[in-house]
């Protein structure tokens, strides 16, 4: 486990926190101390001083300031020999304790402020703390204290002078819609715009004093990340970038619980075990960025990692075996939409439930709280590879910038942030078109679902005039509406819950012609409208897909250079070594893993490395271990493998990508390295023919959980009891050898059998066999 | 002894606690929420304020009155200010609330917002909870 970094600007914020907190200690301390002054056998004082300077002492430590730390560190030896009795409050001893005290304060106040404070003098007020020492004078505490440039306040106290603000914007709203309507004078008219001036200035100082730096949501994730994966038994480290962006107080809290889900989520589901990992080629650590950028008036945070990605077909299979969609539906899904699945409710994407994800809460509960704030998410899926989620959400919540729209006589409001263009219908690029019963939008040659807002809202209906073109995640759409009128600044508030129940509206607002008015929620219209989201085309995605699953292997690099592939299935875990672990003993290669010692096969020089990777390979009961360079990447095992002209660890060389690869003998590395090696009285049965690499990679598996011996080249000595060979191969005689035809084809008569009818080619492998 | 709002609200008089009311006050334009349910008559300005305005008669299952109520009592609930309009107001007195007789039993959506009885010069008059009127919240107390 990497720990994480600590975040800039922490130590800061811990040296602030520091100095607030002496700050007000000592102005607290203060009358503790002048009681303590009349009265030095007060245990209680005593206590409270010695707490304040044990304190100081503790955070000097940590915050690396020696000169506090000296000096709190000797009053405290001092005050501990009162409390002990050792020695006696006197006067001088009082005196030289507050001395320190008003000379740490005097510190604090100079690290504050920035200024050098020499530091004569300190030693002589320590040295008075000894006992026989010459009695200080204790001067006034010099007002040296620079006043001071900030407070500490109460967030109730911010919220309260927000709401206020928002009533004084419209309270100003109002009264410019009366004095408009009762005709006010020049005179009244310029001190209100006057008013209006200072209400807009104010606000914006206002909604600043909520902006808080996005560390505030940040700071706790190392912490999180760190127990979440050491839960998990992996390993994740953790970057952390843009904690300086601010973001309004409110919109942080509402981002707290689907930050803390997504990244629970990447460790969980994303990042793959170390092991898993290793063998998909990736570092063992698991990569978790998550960073924060202000772009417009928008906050976008992405959450990215380098783990598995999402699996789309298990997604889709799993979202149809759960009966949520049916199957031809999903089928017809883009790329996209299918990703997007994952925001189906109801959905774990993980088989087991675990104790980090699986809290029944999923993604659909993340995009609602993002969308109710007014932002969206995006994902970008790289499947084994990792996966990308951006959440974009407004800089703030209580103001927003709308765009006013008319539907008969009444108006609504949109957030302007939604809002991709307006165009009018009637223009030279615009077509509105029915298809179906569906109405759509071609807007420039880009095709899109259009909704009628007033047909939706239940007016009478109408020609569409205009059409705003809104996004949301997942795609865009039309929403026709009679007019667009005026953009305009709104606080909005949230609606009654009756309202809100609707699903259309995103909240509520008082503008300034005095009528109230809705604000339109786009996603949750789309939503209600039933629209559905793809990107690409679904054509292509009808295509049933018959290709039968390949056998999966690990690519690697071998001790001696050499790329080799091992399938995957044989490998119990991929871990490092120490190569001290490794012994020639006993006539072969031994590896020493916890209490046991199995047989280990290099194919190179290990000697001169300290630590080397190994592959625990089982056959089901045999265990070997082979050490490797370095782990490669998962890939399918080619079916064409070039058998090795001569039997021996190699089985034969497949082509990937391009690139010669070596195939790992399995069989000929257990039956040489295992100890007690093969069942040796064993029937032979030879893989011959043109296809005996195919034979190699399938039938070897079946004919050994059979228990035969199986090789596809003999050795001198060797003789076979049966051969196996495809129908048409030329028949080199085999000794007396029995021989099983193998065909292609599923049809055909009796004098072959069809290669992947198991049954069949084992009872004619038995037959051969000699009744076995 | 609490003090009682008397009001009437579809054709009948009833006792309104007085905590629950936050004021009293002639209801202006009201604005339509369209696709909210019925008993949401619409929003209305009061002040500087946005208020939901709530159809007593449609939140209690009654058909439309003939006359468009513009009277409203204001009450606050979670945090929501809320217009229940009434068709008047009569009085403000204090009044001893009493368990509604035994053997009563309130019909349609008078059975969900009465809370008990006071009595007026030897008339009794159904004490409601307002809050049971304002939709979402109903259901929940339900």
């Amino acid at each position: 486990m990497q720990v994480p970094t600590v975040p800039r600007g922490l130590m800061d914020d811990l040296l602030q926190e520091f100095i607030a907190e002496t700050r007000e200690t000592l102005e607290a301390l203060s009358g503790e101390i002048v009681a303590w002054e009349s009265a030095p056998d007060d245990r209680d004082r005593l206590d409270a001083i010695f707490r304040f300077v044990h304190t100081v002492k503790g955070s000097c430590g940590f915050l690396d300031l020696p000169r506090l730390a000296r000096m709190s560190h000797a009053a405290e030896d001092v005050l501990a020999a009162v409390r002990s009795g050792e020695r006696s409050p006197d006067t001088k001893l009082v005196n030289a304790v507050l001395a320190i005290v008003d000379r740490i304060g005097e510190i604090v106040e100079a690290i504050d402020s920035g200024h050098a404070l020499a530091d004569s003098g300190e030693d002589l007020l320590i040295a008075a703390l000894d006992a026989g020492a010459e009695a200080v004078v204790v001067a006034a505490a010099p007002t040296l204290r620079t006043p001071s440039r900030s407070v500490r306040l109460n967030v109730d106290l911010l919220d309260r002078m927000m709401s206020g603000m928002s009533d004084m914007v419209l309270a100003r709203n109002e009264l410019a819609r009366r004095m408009r309507d009762d005709g006010a004078n020049p005179s009244v008219e310029a001190a209100l715009e006057r008013l209006s001036l200072t209400v807009a200035e104010m606000r914006d100082t206002v909604t600043r004093t909520r902006m808080q730096k996005i560390d505030a949501l940040f700071s706790a994730l190392p912490r999180m990340v760190r127990d979440t994966a050491a839960e998990l038994g992996k390993s994740v480290t953790l970057h952390i970038e843009g904690s300086d962006v601010e973001l309004d107080r409110e919109m942080i809290e509402m981002m707290r619980d689907p930050l803390v889900h997504i990244i629970r989520n990447a460790i969980d589901h994303g990042i793959e075990a170390p092991a898993l990992r290793r063998m998909a080629g990736k570092r063992e650590n698991g990569w978790l960025n998550v960073a924060a950028r202000q772009s417009g008036n928008q906050i976008i945070i992405e959450i990215s990692d380098d783990g598995q990605g999402i699996d789309i077909d298990r997604l889709v299979a799993k979202i149809a075996s759960s009966g949520i969609r049916g199957e031809a539906e999903l089928r017809g899904l883009g790329e996209q939409a299918r990703l997007e699945l994952v925001f189906e409710p109801g959905l774990s994407t993980k088989d087991t439930v675990t104790a980090i994800s699986g809290r029944g809460v999923g993604m659909d509960v993340v995009r609602a709280n993002v969308e109710q704030i007014g932002g969206r998410i995006e994902l970008y899926n790289t499947p084994g590879k990792g996966l990308r989620i951006a959440i974009h959400v407004p800089l703030t919540l209580s103001i927003m910038a709308t765009i006013g729209i008319g539907v008969r006589d009444q108006r609504f409001a949109i957030s302007r942030q939604a809002i991709e263009e307006i165009v009018r219908v009637g223009g030279e690029a615009i077509r509105i078109d029915r298809i179906g019963d569906t109405l759509t939008a071609t807007v420039r040659d880009r095709r899109m679902p259009l909704i009628d807002l007033g047909a939706m809202l239940g007016f009478e209906p109408s020609e569409p005039a205009m059409l705003v073109i809104v996004g949301v995640s997942g795609g865009s759409y039309a929403l026709a509406v009679d007019t667009v009128l005026d953009h305009e600044e709104l606080v909005i508030k949230p609606a009654a819950p009756a309202i809100m129940a609707t699903g259309v509206y995103a909240g509520q607002t008082l503008p300034d012609s005095g009528l109230p008015m809705l604000m339109l929620d786009c996603a949750g219209i789309a939503h209600v409208a039933g629209l559905e989201f793809r990107r690409e085309s679904p054509t292509d995605d009808f295509v049933v897909e018959t290709r039968t699953p390949g056998v999966q292997a690990l690519l690697f690099d071998d001790l001696d250079g050499t790329r080799r592939i091992v399938p995957l299935s044989v490998i119990d875990r991929v871990e490092p070594v120490s190569t001290s672990a490794i012994r020639f003993s006993a006539g072969q290669l031994r590896l020493s893993v916890d209490d046991a010692i199995i047989p280990l096969v290099a194919l190179g020089d290990w000697a001169a490395k300290t630590s080397v990777s190994v592959l625990r390979l089982r056959d089901g009961g045999l265990e070997i271990g082979y050490a490797i360079g370095e782990a490669l990447d998962i890939v399918e095992l080619p079916d064409a493998i070039v058998a090795a002209r001569e039997a021996g660890p190699i089985a034969g060389v497949v082509a990937i990508e391009g690139e010669q690869v070596e195939v790992v003998d399995l069989h000929w590395i257990f039956a040489h390295h295992a100890q007690g090696g093969s069942d040796l009285g064993a029937p032979l049965c030879l893989l011959d023919g043109t296809e005996s690499a195919w034979m190699t990679t399938f039938l070897r598996p079946v004919l050994e959980g059979a228990g035969y011996r199986v090789t596809s080249a003999l050795r001198a000595g060797e003789s076979a009891q049966v051969v196996v060979r495809m129908d048409g191969d030329v028949a080199t005689p085999v000794g007396s050898a029995a021989v099983v035809r193998l065909r292609r084809e599923a049809e055909g008569d009796e004098s072959s059998i069809f290669r992947y009818d198991r049954s069949g080619l084992l009872a004619a492998v038995a037959r051969s066999a000699g009744g076995r | 002894m609490a003090l009682f709002l008397i009001a009437q609200i579809a054709g009948r008089t009833v006792a309104i606690e007085s905590g629950q009311v936050e004021s009293v006050v002639d209801i202006g334009t009201i604005v339509p929420v369209p696709r909210s349910e019925r008993h949401v008559r619409g929003l209305a300005a009061l002040r500087s304020r946005v208020v939901t305005v709530i159809d007593t008669r449609a939140a209690l299952g009654l058909d439309a009155g003939s006359v468009e109520a513009t009277r409203a009592v204001i009450t606050i609930v979670e945090g929501h200010h809320y217009a229940v309009l009434v068709d008047a107001l009569d009085d403000v007195a204090p009044f001893d609330l009493a368990p509604v007789s035994a053997g009563i039993v309130l019909d349609k959506g008078w059975r969900t917002i009465g809370r008990g009885l006071v009595e007026r010069d030897g008339e009794p008059i159904l004490a409601i909870a307002l809050d049971a009127l304002i939709p979402g919240v109903a259901a929940i107390a339900a």
